[in-house]
């Protein structure tokens, strides 16, 4: 279980100000075991900010980060890693030289058949065997990268995983393999929690919890049922009004960008 | 082995041509300035040359899947080795040759092995050419190496070069050159790791002579503490023909590193392209390997053996 409690994140208003603005605002959020949660809201809410501080990315200003009871909030990055905790990162890092095998075996933790590796990636729609020796630089395009770090994350198969935004830079087809792919983590009941950033629907609909954020803090919490009609798309669930309704979110406060 | 090898020299002669006993096949053993063993094959011939201390190794046309060792250790401290190796590989040949020396040097004087390679490459042969540099010892003699490598290349030949010079070389300058006939294509890849206060100079001049000739050069370097790098490669282009340079870099401590790639294209029909890059490893690295469990520093040395390998 994961729990936020107070917590704070403020950084300066310009370079060297003393001024600080916040971007997390006393903000307390409990994740449980076994849960599938997104956090939505508008853009400059604190998502990716809130995210990062879980992983140990940003260090809190103030406040409580705690795993299974264990305070982590003054943990390295690597200690919350290997604690659990894993991070898809919305614009993965690239490295010359490294292939995808070694990249895929580096967070397994150990040395993978090549079955594996290549199950791994099937589930983000990479199915050619020649992608283990492809190196994971700037000559893959985004997507490819995008889908390379998501399937890193299922090698790893961490307690806690945090997924910030994953559908960005995912073509239509393969977005349909990863809901399915996160619909398994979930299903596995492995005890496994999952948080996605996101604004893409379908992505909240699979969710069982949804956290709503905005201004740094939680505006709305719950049972994705619960918190749902709350998003703004109500009209979509009205019945026969599904083919002349767009397939996004409508309030202009949550852009989407699928 | 036959041969009284120390532990030291079996040692580098396993780092640097990755020999673990006598090879099989055509080899050229040289420590110290001196023969160790040497071995001839039925397509292989090596001979002692008669003008300059060195060797020729004349591979016959038509010989394929055969390898060639001649790795050099030096672990005699002020001691300066020079020598000539040449190569007359046949026509519509395909062979691999493993080169490369090692230095132990536990001194306070200098040791020193400047090795003179040349290859002439027959019509549509097949080499490939691995080259590894390697110093240590606890002394504070320098450990210099300064090879030329010149190649030849006749129609339609293909040339894969691949130099690397690993930790503990205190000093090197590095000159590569090459001509091409037609049709002849060359790959050259450079991996240089520098560290304390080594300098590293590397010289590379390709001429593009033949029609449709290709040459890549790919250079990845790392500069470490105080260490001094510069690349200094040019590819003139004289026919219609194809070339790519690219020199990249990383940069730590208070090293410095000069990176001048050039083209020169002497024809209109020539095709060349340079880039190059010098750049600190990026945080976003460092914390996405952190993300997957590795401490700071563990991530550091993958980056740098991913980025060299």
């Amino acid at each position: 279980m994961l729990e936020l409690r107070n917590l704070v994140f403020e950084v300066p208003v310009s370079e060297g100000s003393k001024e600080t603005k916040r971007i997390i605002d006393d903000l307390s959020l409990v994740i449980p075991d076994d849960s599938f949660t997104v956090i939505t809201g508008p853009n400059g809410g604190g998502k990716s900010t809130l995210a990062k501080l879980i992983m140990g990315i940003e260090q809190a200003t103030s406040g409580q980060i705690l795993l299974d009871g264990e305070d982590i909030t003054e943990l390295s990055i690597t200690e919350r890693a290997q604690r659990g905790i894993g991070y898809g990162f919305q614009q993965p890092a690239r490295f010359k030289g490294m292939k995808v095998k070694k990249l895929l075996e580096i967070a397994a933790g150990e040395r993978l058949p090549m079955l594996s590796c290549n199950q791994y990636l099937a589930k983000v729609g990479l199915c050619s065997a020649d992608w283990l020796t492809r190196e994971v630089d700037k000559n893959l395009s985004g997507g490819e990268v995008k889908r390379i770090e998501i399937a890193t994350m299922l090698a790893r198969n961490p307690k806690l995983a945090i997924y910030d935004e994953p559908e960005a830079g995912i073509d239509l087809w393969s977005f349909d393999r990863l809901t399915e792919t996160f619909r398994q983590i979930h299903d596995a009941g492995e005890g496994h929690s999952i948080i996605i950033i996101s604004h893409q629907e379908r992505l909240i609909r699979l969710a069982d919890r949804i956290v709503l954020l905005e201004g740094g803090r939680v505006s709305a919490e719950g049972p994705t049922e619960e918190v749902m009609p709350q998003l703004g798309l109500a009209r979509k669930m009205v019945a026969g009004c599904a083919l002349t309704e767009p397939t996004r979110l409508h309030i202009t406060e949550i852009p989407t960008t699928c | 082995m036959a041969v009284d090898l120390s532990p030291i020299d079996e040692s580098l002669l396993a780092t640097i041509a990755n020999i673990h006993g006598m090879p099989k096949g055509a080899f050229n053993i040289r420590r110290d300035g001196k023969l160790v063993e040497r071995h001839s094959s039925a397509y292989i011939e090596i001979e002692t040359k008669t003008d300059n201390p060195g060797i020729d190794i004349k591979v016959k046309p038509g010989t394929k899947g055969e390898t060639v060792f001649i790795p050099v250790i030096v672990t005699q401290s002020g001691l300066k080795d020079v020598v000539y190796n040449t190569f007359y590989i046949g026509d519509d040949c395909d062979v691999e040759i493993i080169a490369g020396c090692g230095i132990h040097n536990d001194s306070h004087a200098a040791s020193e092995h400047d090795g003179i390679h040349s290859f002439h490459i027959g019509k549509n042969s097949r080499i490939k050419y691995i080259e590894k540099h390697y110093g240590e010892g606890e002394g504070t003699g320098e450990r210099i190496l300064n090879p030329t490598t010149n190649v030849y290349m006749d129609e339609n030949s293909y040339c894969e070069m691949e130099m690397l010079q690993l930790r503990g070389v205190t000093s090197t300058v590095r000159d590569t050159n090459a001509k091409l006939g037609a049709g002849a294509k060359l790959v050259l890849t450079e991996r240089l790791l520098t560290h304390d206060d080594q300098t590293a100079t590397s010289n590379v001049l390709i001429e593009l002579e033949g029609e449709d000739s290709s040459v890549q050069i790919i250079s990845r370097s790392v500069a470490q503490d105080r260490s001094v790098q510069t690349f200094n490669p040019l590819v003139v282009g004289k026919a219609a023909c194809r070339g790519h340079v690219q020199c990249d870099a990383i940069i730590m401590g208070d090293a410095k590193v000069k990176s001048i790639p050039g083209i020169e294209a002497d024809s209109p029909d020539a095709i060349l392209m340079h880039e190059a890059a010098i750049g600190k490893i990026a945080g976003e690295q460092i914390t996405k390997l952190m993300t997957l469990g590795l401490s700071e520093e563990e991530a550091e040395q993958e980056i740098l053996d991913d980025f060299l390998s």
